[in-house]
């Protein structure tokens, strides 16, 4: 008897979860990875930013905005589930940041179903405005085909003219390879080789050799997190870049930088598309941001966490209603965009948010006049050039005139 | 060239195999030993081998000792937390079914894993590799950091040495009688619980010197063991876990096999050894060096 | 056999009407009480628990490889529904075929060995499965399989009731496989092998044929929940999954029947409750496989049955 009562509790435990939707509050959730590997990429820091643009927008007539988070865990299951449950229960209206690609697709997947609004700051595939692209999607911050361009395009351009992938084996670390290669030939470059290693490697000693031996002038990091940390480190250890080689790194991200310490990440090359030094107007707001953070300096994904939600409010705000994802998403590219952090830009039919990208390179430790000092910059690179062109999206939302 | 792979390339890359066999020697070395005496396959090897590394971090972090006293007194801290295991949880499953041990030691270790992924995320630390072992040779065929050499040092002296101790002395030999055959043993007057502690203490202190030994390398974090002791499982079956020798050539063995294959076909080389392990089980059950049952 | 076992699996089959008719109430009156996404949950993980519990309970076969099947089988239904493009039962019914082939390979091989050895074999097929899964360009690697199509049963009650009754028929059918004469023996090998052999059973055949059984169910499990979640991904090849349904069948009672169901629903509300909290998820579920081993090794319905004096 008792078992089948328990039963009947825990059946109708999750009932208890439920929340009325209303139309007066607008509800926005920032889901990413709260605990594991992009948890400083992103994590908190998003919450901080977008709050920080809740604020800084001001009051909507006859609506209150609301700040959730949820924590995908770098697993598309877990990440759908929940926005699954936001979007049936909670009430949330906009899904904004999402690091991780594979996340973001389903994400995006759901988005669209329910006509709901989504954001993508964090994750890089380029697919989201391409082949996967949708009317309730809008790609912020960057994308493999902007970071390919500029880190790709750039480097060449300044003499690294031989490369060699160390190439992570998934779809995601083929994508940036094949994406990189594909600039580097085109601006005159030459690809050596590749190897592929398994995702999640610890021991990056083998692949290095292979690397080294190739002496190409520059060894393309085609991995991300974690993999990227470690192989840094590994290069660190064989006098990779003592011995005269470059590392390109083509997703890294400043909060990794700090991580790792310009001892072992000198020389590194990289591009973002914010930085907290840029100039007067990103260093105002990063300031501010870095006295909610306990002193962190903002990553780009936070900043883009931050402009993103603003953009969304004032589209909001403009149409008086958030019901209709997709009816927002139109009004948010029919608006330029402005913000400190990113400055004017604009958002295309795909959902891509065009802005300009930046190649850095890791100061050495000499150069930095102290912590989250880390970046010089090499080259600017302007939006319309960095970001993959209209009609090679591939995108159903394009009309091929 | 040997099939188009340059001669130096393929002896770099045999070098570092024997450290990935280094630590998988290790590692099922303290798996077998704690087989054989508790009749525990102990899925908490993995996490206590993370355990290892994380407290030669914490001496450095916090209290400024460096990885030389680390060697001795992170094992040490990781032996005594498994005689304390050993007490309280394993000796209350004596006479079941070797499943449930199965069980709960897998349950330390999700509980491990949890409780030190909450405090340091999944990315992993770093640990400063000790001045003495930096830098490296620049042989002909590559450059081989001193630090790797010492690992497989290291582990070559550990594995014989406890092989030479369970071999040829008193107390290996009483290891050994009361695998076969306990309640004899006890009536020799020889106390068994209390070698059964400290055997698992031996086991596991291994483990965390395998952690020590990798946290230079291998940032130090709370998956590192989690993957790592499902292919030291393989390893075990395919040497079979009766024998204390076996464990250590297989564990070289095939860490320079992994090696071997990064070099030909690097997208096997996570797999190669499971597949070495179905084909063994294949044509010999009982594993390589393995008894009849 | 004797008129007196027989009478005892009749008695026990009648006295376990009453359970199974709660049951079945229960699950068909769930969408109408709780969220219907979070009942199909339970219910594709309380299918892969008893079909696992097949297994342990009733073999004494400790599989630790058990994703292999949920999760490839999630895999092979995800890509019949959408590259494909079948019908959500036929999708399903392929999973199943593709569950009992892999059941086949890996029993083959797992089956050389016993007890501790089965357990690690299975483990590291399992793990070697994963790596493929991660790495083969039909399973998306880590994207996923996404964006599956749930056919004709975009309608969350329909869908409801398509999950249901594949539970109800996959339950079933362990249920006469439990207390049919083929399950007798498998309860003989599991209590005494070399006797059962020397009776003329040929034990590996029929340990074999248990696995292949199990792998299906589980793999029929899988398929239906790539539809629910319209996902497939690597979370269910992982080995952590394989820890899942073992826990599942431990908390609920390994050689219950309606143990496995209980171990799935309360092990998916806690998940539930607990998503957010990050990593405790893992220290919860290690927590309560300690304390299950140590002191509640017959789980909330062996226990039950244990006190009501009848088979559950």
């Amino acid at each position: 008897m008792n078992a089948r009562i328990a039963l009947l509790l825990a059946l109708a435990l999750p009932l208890a979860a439920r929340a009325e939707i209303t139309g007066k509050v607008i509800r926005i959730g920032v889901l990413n990875d709260q605990s594991g590997l992009y948890a400083d990429i992103a994590g908190q820091g998003s919450v901080v930013a977008a709050k920080m643009a809740v604020e800084d927008f001001g009051k909507i007539p006859d609506a209150t905005v609301e700040v959730v988070f949820g924590d995908h865990q770098n697993k598309p299951d877990v990440g759908s589930n929940l926005a699954r449950q936001w979007y049936d229960v909670d009430g949330v209206d906009m899904i904004i940041d999402v690091p991780t690609s594979s996340v973001a697709l389903a994400i995006s997947q759901l988005t669209k179903e329910k006509n709901k609004v989504f954001i993508g700051s964090g994750p890089g595939t380029s697919d989201l405005t391409g082949k996967s692209c949708s009317p309730n999607t809008v790609h912020w911050t960057y994308d493999t085909y902007a970071l390919a361009h500029t880190t790709g395009l750039a480097e060449v351009q300044s003499g690294g003219k031989t490369w060699f992938f160390l190439t992570a084996d998934y779809a995601f670390g083929a994508a940036l390879e094949r994406d990189t290669s594909a600039v580097v030939k085109a601006a005159g470059g030459e690809v050596l080789g590749s190897v592929k290693h398994p995702l999640n490697t610890t021991d990056f000693s083998s692949f290095l050799l292979q690397a080294q031996a190739s002496k190409a002038q520059v060894i393309g990091l085609a991995n991300a997190g974690g993999d990227t940390i470690n192989a840094i480190k590994a290069a660190a250890e064989f006098g990779i870049v003592k011995g005269g080689q470059k590392l390109a790194g083509l997703l890294v991200f400043i909060s990794d930088i700090h991580a790792l310490g310009l001892q072992t990440a000198q020389g590194l090359l990289l591009s973002e598309s914010f930085y907290w030094d840029k100039d007067q107007k990103t260093r105002a707001w990063s300031k501010r941001f870095a006295d909610k953070s306990g002193g962190k300096m903002p990553t780009m994904v936070q900043a883009g966490v931050y402009a993103g939600v603003l953009h969304y409010l004032k589209a909001v705000k403009a149409l008086k209603s958030d019901a209709d994802g997709k009816a927002v998403v139109e009004e948010m590219k029919k608006l330029p965009t402005d913000d400190p952090l990113f400055g004017k830009g604009t958002i295309r039919a795909d959902g891509r948010k065009i802005h300009p990208m930046y190649l850095y390179e890791v100061k050495k430790p000499s150069e930095s006049k102290g912590p989250w000092d880390y970046y010089k910059l090499i080259k600017e690179v302007p939006g319309d050039q960095a970001f993959r062109p209209l009609d090679q999206d591939n995108c159903s939302l394009v009309s091929k005139k | 060239m040997i099939l188009a792979v340059p001669v130096q390339a393929l002896f770099g890359q045999l070098l570092i195999g024997l450290i990935n066999g280094s630590f998988y020697a290790l590692l099922s070395l303290g798996l077998a030993i704690i087989f054989g005496l508790l009749n525990v396959v102990n899925f908490a090897h993995g996490a206590l081998y993370m355990l290892g590394a994380f407290v030669a971090w914490f001496l450095l972090e916090k209290a400024g000792i460096g990885y030389w006293p680390a060697l001795l007194l992170a094992p040490l801290a990781v032996g005594l937390l498994g005689a304390a295991i050993e007490r309280t949880l394993l000796r209350r499953l004596t006479g079941l079914d070797p499943l449930y041990g199965l069980l709960l030691t897998y349950g330390l270790a999700l509980i491990l894993q949890g409780v030190f992924l909450n405090f340091f995320g999944s990315s992993g630390l770093p640990y400063e590799m000790p001045t003495q072992l930096q830098g490296g040779q620049a042989l002909p065929f590559m450059f081989l950091p001193n630090y790797r050499m010492w690992v497989i040092g290291v582990s070559l002296i550990i594995c014989l040495g406890t092989w030479a101790v369970t071999e040829g002395t008193r107390l290996g030999s009483r290891l050994r009688a009361a695998t076969e055959n306990a309640p004899l043993v006890s009536a020799f007057g020889i106390n068994v619980p209390r070698m059964i502690t400290v055997t698992y203490a031996l086991g596991v202190g291994l483990a965390a010197l395998a952690g020590v030994l990798a946290a230079p390398i291998y940032r130090v974090g709370p998956l590192m063991g989690a993957d790592l002791i499902i292919v030291v499982f393989a390893v075990v079956v395919i040497g079979g876990m009766g024998s204390i020798l076996g464990s250590i050539i297989t564990g070289f063995v095939l860490g320079i096999l992994e090696g071997l294959t990064k070099v030909f076909y690097p997208e096997a080389s996570n797999t190669v050894i499971f597949v070495v392990m179905a084909i063994v089980l294949l044509v010999r059950p009982a594993g390589l060096f393995g008894k009849q049952a | 056999m004797s008129e007196a076992s027989v009478q005892r699996i009749e008695t026990a089959a009648v006295s376990q009407r009453v359970p199974i008719a709660v049951l079945v109430v229960l699950v068909l009156a769930a969408p109408w009480v709780v969220y219907p996404v979070f009942a199909m949950k339970a219910l594709c993980f309380a299918l892969f628990a008893c079909a696992f519990n097949l297994l342990l309970g009733y073999v004494g076969l400790l599989s630790f490889g058990h994703a292999l099947f949920f999760g490839g089988a999630s895999y092979a239904s995800a890509h019949a529904a959408l590259v494909w493009g079948w019908p959500p039962e036929l999708a399903v019914l392929f999973s199943m075929v593709v569950g009992a082939a892999l059941g086949l390979l890996v029993g083959l091989i797992a089956i050389r060995r016993q007890g501790i050895y089965f357990a690690m074999i299975t483990l590291a097929l399992a793990q070697m499965f994963y790596f493929y899964c991660l790495r083969a360009e039909f399973t998306g690697g880590e994207n996923g399989i996404q964006a599956v199509p749930r056919g004709h049963l975009e309608n969350r009650y329909a869908m409801y009731y398509f999950v249901a009754g594949v539970f109800l028929a996959g339950f079933l059918i362990i249920y006469r496989i439990i207390h049919s004469p083929f399950g007798q023996v498998l309860k003989a090998i599991r209590e005494n092998e070399p006797r059962a052999i020397s009776l003329g059973y040929k034990a590996d055949r029929y340990k074999v044929l248990a696995f292949v059984l199990s792998a299906s169910l589980a793999a029929l499990a899988g398929g239906t929940k790539a539809i629910v979640f319209q996902l497939a991904s690597l979370t269910d090849v992982h080995w952590g999954m394989s820890g899942e349904v073992i826990l599942m069948t431990l908390i609920g009672g390994m050689g219950t029947i309606f143990g496995p169901v209980a171990g799935a629903v309360f092990f998916t509300t806690i998940e539930n409750y607990l998503s957010q909290a990050g990593s405790w998820v893992l220290v919860a579920e290690g927590a309560i496989f300690v304390v299950s081993v140590l002191a509640f090794r017959r789980g909330m319905f062996g226990e039950l049955s244990r006190l009501l004096k009848r088979p559950l």
